[in-house]
């Protein structure tokens, strides 16, 4: 696929959001992936969530680091800033970008290899910072552009497209997540847009670090029958906990639920998002049992999604630093420069 | 008689409180309008180790290390033997004598004075007792150096103001050393201080303090940085200065963010990120950071993102001595990365330098799209040095380089990140956020045409690299120009340092003057080399090189990338972690004119220290 390029032209009918932009809007270059990669549906449902939420693209900034993942933010946005860093060190260079300006949304696209091995360090110290962020892993078990050997996130009972074992315990990112403090943090799958597109618009309104782990099989080296990151055994093994519908700010909400099995929850910028327990027994706002639950269902070899835990309580990053609200960059010589009559005093106090 | 100049040692126990004390002597010293060259020489530990502070006093402004010591305070009877040693034939040896201490020399002059004892009489605390010995030295001191007394006790009031009641012990403790040496010891003794106006307007300061309110002045809002000795006081420096200077008066907020960040890669990674979206920022380290940053800098280099780095030269290599100082990172700084990379480097000689190059590296890191590195060193860094006073102009912008604004995108057709529309090799940015249909681009550090669309095309990328070097032809146009010292009938002969060497040299062509040897003198400040540097070479038959490292790095530098025949460059090199003297600079070129021609064999300096 990747010798065409994609046309500029659309159908004069397609369905514009509120600022007038069409889906094909949203969009980016040609995808490059395999044909079938699960990322290419993460990119949609971004340009969805996008679309829906009425972004001005250019105040997205999307980052990435190294690898199929980290190639993706150049399908998506074309009218926003991109940066495509370095192997594993996307979140120190969105940590940076952010405190230049926290006005932009930052969108970061990692892998399981990008985050869970050699960005193991900087992934753990930008969630427990509160970057303002949506972090997503696309997630596989595998490290495709190097034809295929395990990452940390490959399950231990899963096994190679060869038959090889897997003699490590995986690295569960979500649980990570929880426990260093990410106050967002959901997994979705990417062969279930309906459930990923209202996880990644709640994760965009959502203020402070957001995390979504999709798992995204990799259809090339990781979709075979040993497999747990393959199409077929997360449809077989998938336990959604909450079904997630964001709800924009100036909505009513008219569905009927169950009672007891709805929580409404404001985000920051007064839209909410709705959760619909499906598990009556969990509950996304205590994260010491969000913990458990994940290490009782993953025992299971479940892969439990939906929006695991949630705290709209605690600062973001800037907010933690007690930082200006104006953007950093935004200010110039007069704000920044003291003049020389302070640099004199402060000559005068070295003598 | 040795007024106003001799060198005085201190030898203390590392945790004992000795440093504040140590300072203020050094300070009253140049408050006397008489120049002071403070050096702490310290140990890569807390507490418990031997600790040494050095302080040259010149009123000729020679103010370079010396060996030689004319008193010693020695006060640690772990280094005793060393300490002892140490002192010059004729020289004073003051020490507690509340302790008897063999002293196995009859060529120095002996004045003990019982510290111990003294303070565990006047005072009761046992924290007292100790830091008040450190008080009551620096007491005894002022009466046998024939110090100003007024000054120092003004300095006590002033350097307790708010905490008054520590000022009448401290002053207790201060008359309690002064007056045993009047009663005890024919003071002043022949080594004194006399005031002098040899000072004129200069100041007192580290170059870490200074490169960090110089950040302060260039705007900068983001520091990102991991502690690392000698380093760390650039961002405490710039903290301390943006609390008194960044704070929005009405709200509190802070006009800056510093993050102590988890590693040098997230360092470097926070930096780049920020300046990438368009806020000045900087990160501090030394060695081993610069050895963890490579891999970001050759992104910053190729995708041409500014970034601001101070490496705070220690001595390497590996963890090597992270209490002495070297100049050995110059190789690893200038071709940090894999691949075809080059960086801009600054030497600052002083902290007027670390100052002036903050604001000037930020300006060239902006200017160039490229990382610029301020090559300090830990004598600069973390040593008080007399300086020229601080200066900025008044009323101007931030010199942000070629960065477009919204307007003039819509002037323009088709944006291009990495096309060179002037000719100098120097592409126009955006910020992100700028417009909401023209401008984005995707920042990579793959190989990219000048549309920033990746390519795999080699005849592309070529030329991308090649207009990378056009850029650094740009780049020898705009940094700080060499600065020359001529020999009075001019020389054939020339001598090119840079650095912290540069406050040796004057020193150095005086004693090399009196042994008929006249050096003309390049002072060395950037790196990418102008014409002038090359010029100076050809114009000289031999070329003297000091450096402060053991592989003669920047002559290496000077014959890769100015094509010089290596046997015209006579290395001169001192790495045993002190800071290069005078003596050892005339000597090692001394030594080799006396050898002849045969400017291939190379002067060594550097001996293990003690």
């Amino acid at each position: 696929m990747t010798y065409i390029a994609k046309p500029k032209f659309h159908h004069p009918n397609l369905p514009r959001n509120d600022l007038g932009l069409t889906r094909r809007d949203y969009e980016g270059s040609m995808s490059t992936l395999c044909a079938g990669c699960g990322h290419d549906s993460v990119t949609a449902a971004i340009v969805e969530a996008c679309f829906e939420l009425n972004l001005p693209a250019h105040k997205v900034a999307k980052m990435s680091g190294i690898g199929c993942s980290s190639k993706t933010p150049t399908y998506f946005l074309s009218k926003s800033h991109g940066f495509n860093s370095v192997h594993g060190r996307m979140p120190s260079v969105a940590t940076g970008a952010n405190l230049a300006n926290n006005e932009l949304k930052y969108i970061g696209v990692s892998g399981d290899g990008d985050t869970a091995s050699i960005g193991f360090g900087q992934f753990a110290h930008a969630v427990r910072r509160q970057v303002d962020m949506l972090y997503v892993v696309e997630n596989n078990g595998t490290y495709g552009l190097t034809k295929g050997q395990f990452s940390a996130t490959n399950d231990r009972v899963s096994v190679g497209r060869k038959g090889q074992v897997n003699a490590f315990e995986s690295i569960d990112l979500v649980s990570i997540a929880i426990q260093l403090g990410a106050s967002f943090v959901a997994r979705g799958f990417s062969g279930d847009k309906d459930q990923l597109v209202p996880l990644m618009k709640a994760a965009l309104s959502h203020k402070g670090f957001a995390f979504i782990d999709v798992i995204s099989p990799c259809v090339t080296f990781n979709n075979h029958g040993g497999s747990t990151k393959s199409f077929e055994f997360v449809r077989d093994h998938e336990h959604t906990v909450t079904g997630a519908d964001y709800v924009p700010h100036r909505d009513e909400i008219t569905a009927d639920y169950a009672e007891g099995s709805v929580l409404d929850v404001t985000l920051h910028d007064e839209s909410r998002v709705r959760l619909r327990k499906l598990d009556a027994t969990y509950d996304p706002s205590d994260r010491a049992a969000a913990l458990q639950y994940m290490m009782e269902h993953q025992a299971k070899d479940e892969v439990v999604t939906g929006l695991l835990y949630l705290n709209t309580g605690d600062d973001e990053l800037k907010e933690k630093m007690d930082v200006t609200a104006a953007p950093l960059n935004s200010l110039g010589a007069a704000e920044l420069r003291p003049d020389m009559a302070t640099l004199e005093k402060i000559n005068a106090g070295l003598r | 008689m040795k007024t106003n100049d001799f060198v005085i040692k201190f030898a203390n126990v590392n945790g004992s409180g000795s440093a504040s004390a140590n300072a203020l002597f050094a300070k009253a010293i140049f408050r006397m309008g008489v120049p002071v060259a403070p050096k702490n020489i310290f140990p890569s530990n807390i507490q418990g180790l031997p600790t040494w502070f050095e302080v040259r006093v010149n009123d000729k402004g020679h103010l370079g290390r010396r060996d030689g010591i004319d008193m010693m305070v020695a006060m640690n009877p772990q280094s005793w033997d060393q300490d002892v040693a140490a002192i010059v034939p004729g020289g004073y040896l003051l020490y507690d004598s509340t302790f008897i201490r063999e002293i196995d020399r009859d060529d120095i002059k002996t004045i003990g004075v019982p510290l111990t004892k003294l303070c565990n009489e006047r005072f009761t605390i046992p924290r007292e007792r100790q830091l008040f010995k450190n008080v009551a030295y620096v007491g005894a001191l002022t009466a046998l150096l024939d110090m100003d007394f007024e000054v120092v006790k003004g300095m006590i009031s002033e350097q307790f103001r708010g905490k008054d009641k520590a000022i009448a012990p401290n002053i207790d403790a201060l008359n309690l050393g002064r007056e045993y040496a009047l009663k005890y010891f024919d003071c002043p003794l022949d080594i004194r201080v006399a005031t002098s106006d040899a000072v004129g307007d200069q100041i007192l300061i580290e170059g870490n303090a200074a490169a960090g309110l110089g950040c302060v002045f260039a705007g900068a809002t983001v520091a990102a940085w991991y502690p690392i000795t000698p380093s760390t006081s650039v961002a405490e420096a710039f903290e301390k200065y943006c609390h008194q200077l960044r704070i929005e008066p009405d709200t509190g907020k802070k006009k800056f963010a510093i993050v102590q960040a988890e590693d040098e890669l997230a360092a470097i990674g926070m930096a780049i990120g920020a300046n990438w979206n368009g806020a000045r920022a900087f990160t501090a380290t030394s060695g081993p950071g610069i050895s963890l940053m490579s891999e970001f800098l050759g992104l910053a280099y190729f995708a041409e993102v500014p970034v601001l780095l101070f490496n705070i030269q220690r001595g390497g290599p590996s963890t090597g001595m992270p209490t002495r100082t070297q100049q050995s990172d110059i190789i690893s700084c200038a071709y940090a990365s894999h691949g075809d990379t080059k960086h801009v480097l600054l030497f600052p000689s002083d902290p007027t330098e670390c100052f002036d190059f903050a604001m000037q590296g930020f300006d060239l890191s902006d200017g160039l799209q490229t990382p610029v590195i301020v090559m300090s060193d830990l004598d600069l860094g973390m040593n008080d040095w007399t300086t020229a006073p601080f200066k900025i102009e008044d009323g101007v912008e931030l010199n942000r380089g070629k960065v477009l604004d919204a307007e003039q995108l819509d002037e323009i057709g088709r944006f291009g990140r990495y096309l060179d529309v002037d000719g100098d090799g120097i592409p126009y940015r955006t910020y992100p956020g700028t417009h909401p249909e023209k401008g984005a681009f995707f920042t990579r550090g793959t190989s990219h045409d000048e549309y920033a669309v990746y390519t795999e095309d080699g005849k592309v990328n070529a030329r991308v690299m090649r207009r990378l070097s056009h850029k650094f032809e740009t780049a020898k146009t705009l940094v700080p120009a060499p600065e020359f010292g001529q020999a009075e009938q001019g020389s054939t002969m020339g001598l090119i340092h840079f650095g912290t060497t540069a406050i040796a040299v004057p020193e150095a062509m005086e004693l090399l003057a009196d042994r008929q040897i006249h050096l003309d003198t390049m002072r060395l400040r950037a790196f990418p080399f102008s014409k002038e540097v090359e010029d100076f070479i050809h114009s000289h038959e031999k070329v003297f090189v000091v450096e402060q490292n053991r592989d003669a790095q920047m002559r290496s530098l000077l014959v890769n990338e100015c094509g010089i025949d290596p046997a015209r460059l006579v290395p001169i090199l001192n790495f045993d972690g002190f800071p290069i003297t005078a003596v050892a600079i005339a000597d090692m070129v001394t030594e080799q004119l006396g050898e002849g021609e045969d400017a291939g064999e190379q002067a060594q300096g550097g001996f293990a220290a003690e």
